[in-house]
């Protein structure tokens, strides 16, 4: 694999992982509170319909021109990567909720013990699962297709995503809890950094402009857009303790 | 009719979330990328240059606007 391919690898591999934390929360959540059986068919369900929609949109991305695919693939993987990234840094400098499993796990427990409970198949959680897994899931088909698309490397970008979930529905078997031990808002902001230095990186490309050095140009971007997130933490009066990014910055 | 709304308005919380402003800066940085591409002038630095202002606005804003009360997590 060259540095971009591992980059494309670890990018998918810690947005999935992050995601389907979030996604077995809910899960945990309502099977362990009303039916397993109902909880499962939700998540088997989302996970065809995700399936379907990488099937369906990766073969249609990769055929389009380069040129073309880098541009509009690099710039929405560029806002979204913002997105990301500006909720990182302020969840690092207190101005957002940190994403805590344990009590998101509580919470919607809580709501599927109130919620009325039908004899037989559970709708309730059927639904909650399927879409807890749909939600979370499309923003992994939407990192796997861009990352993969750009460098038509699909497949390589589905595997990252399938061993994230595979570890992640393995710790949640092994804990039966909610992985709250997972260093979630780091990997955020990780993912932040990762998604926006690969737009920025591709948009330019795509746009007709050459990086100065080609692909080793992304051993500098990924760094300087990280040290400017880093900054940023710095930057903004906090209303908090300081949280794990920022330490890590320290 | 609604389905199709429902599909636009999902795929806009998606990608762009409630920073619009981001979106639009980016869009116009690629356009500036592309139009200078087609000149003599080296146009690489743009995008690193307009990411670090859009993201500097962007925490701005947030920070003026909600630091007295944390957003809830997403």
């Amino acid at each position: 694999m060259n540095g971009p391919e591992i980059g494309l690898a670890v990018s998918v591999f810690l947005a999935c992982t992050v995601e389907a934390v979030e996604a077995l929360t809910i899960v945990l959540a309502v099977g362990t509170t009303r039916s397993w059986s109902s909880a499962m068919s939700g998540v088997g369900a989302a996970a065809v319909a995700l399936a379907a929609i990488v099937a369906a949109l990766g073969p249609a991305l990769t055929a389009l021109p380069i040129d073309l695919l880098r541009v509009l693939v690099g710039g929405l993987l560029l806002i979204f990567g913002l997105q990301w990234l500006r909720k990182a840094i302020l969840r690092a400098a207190g101005l957002k909720a940190k994403h805590d499993e344990q009590q998101i796990f509580e919470e919607e427990r809580r709501a599927a013990a109130a919620a009325g409970k039908a004899a037989g198949f559970d709708g309730y959680t059927f639904t909650i699962a399927f879409k807890g897994v749909l939600l979370e899931g499309l923003e992994l088909a939407f990192i796997v297709l861009t990352f993969g698309a750009n460098q038509h490397r699909v497949a390589l970008a589905a595997a990252a995503a399938g061993l994230a979930v595979l570890l992640v529905v393995l710790g949640g078997v092994a804990a039966r809890a909610p992985l709250a031990r997972v260093p979630e808002n780091t990997m955020k902001f990780a993912v932040g950094v990762m998604l926006s230095s690969f737009g920025m990186f591709w948009g330019t490309e795509g746009a007709g402009a050459g990086w100065p050095g080609g692909d080793a140009a992304l051993l500098v971007i990924v760094p300087l857009v990280l040290a400017a997130a880093i900054a940023l933490v710095r930057a903004v009066p906090r209303t908090d303790t300081p949280s794990e990014t920022a330490r890590i910055g320290a | 009719m609604r389905h199709l709304e429902a599909f636009l308005a999902g795929a806009w919380e998606l990608v762009v979330g409630d920073d619009w402003r981001s979106a639009v800066g980016v869009v116009l940085a690629l356009a500036l990328t592309a139009v200078l591409a087609t000149t003599s002038i080296a146009a690489w630095w743009v995008m690193p240059v307009a990411v670090a202002l859009l993201l500097c606005i962007s925490i701005r804003r947030a920070a003026r606007d909600g630091s007295h009360a944390p957003e809830p997590p997403s």
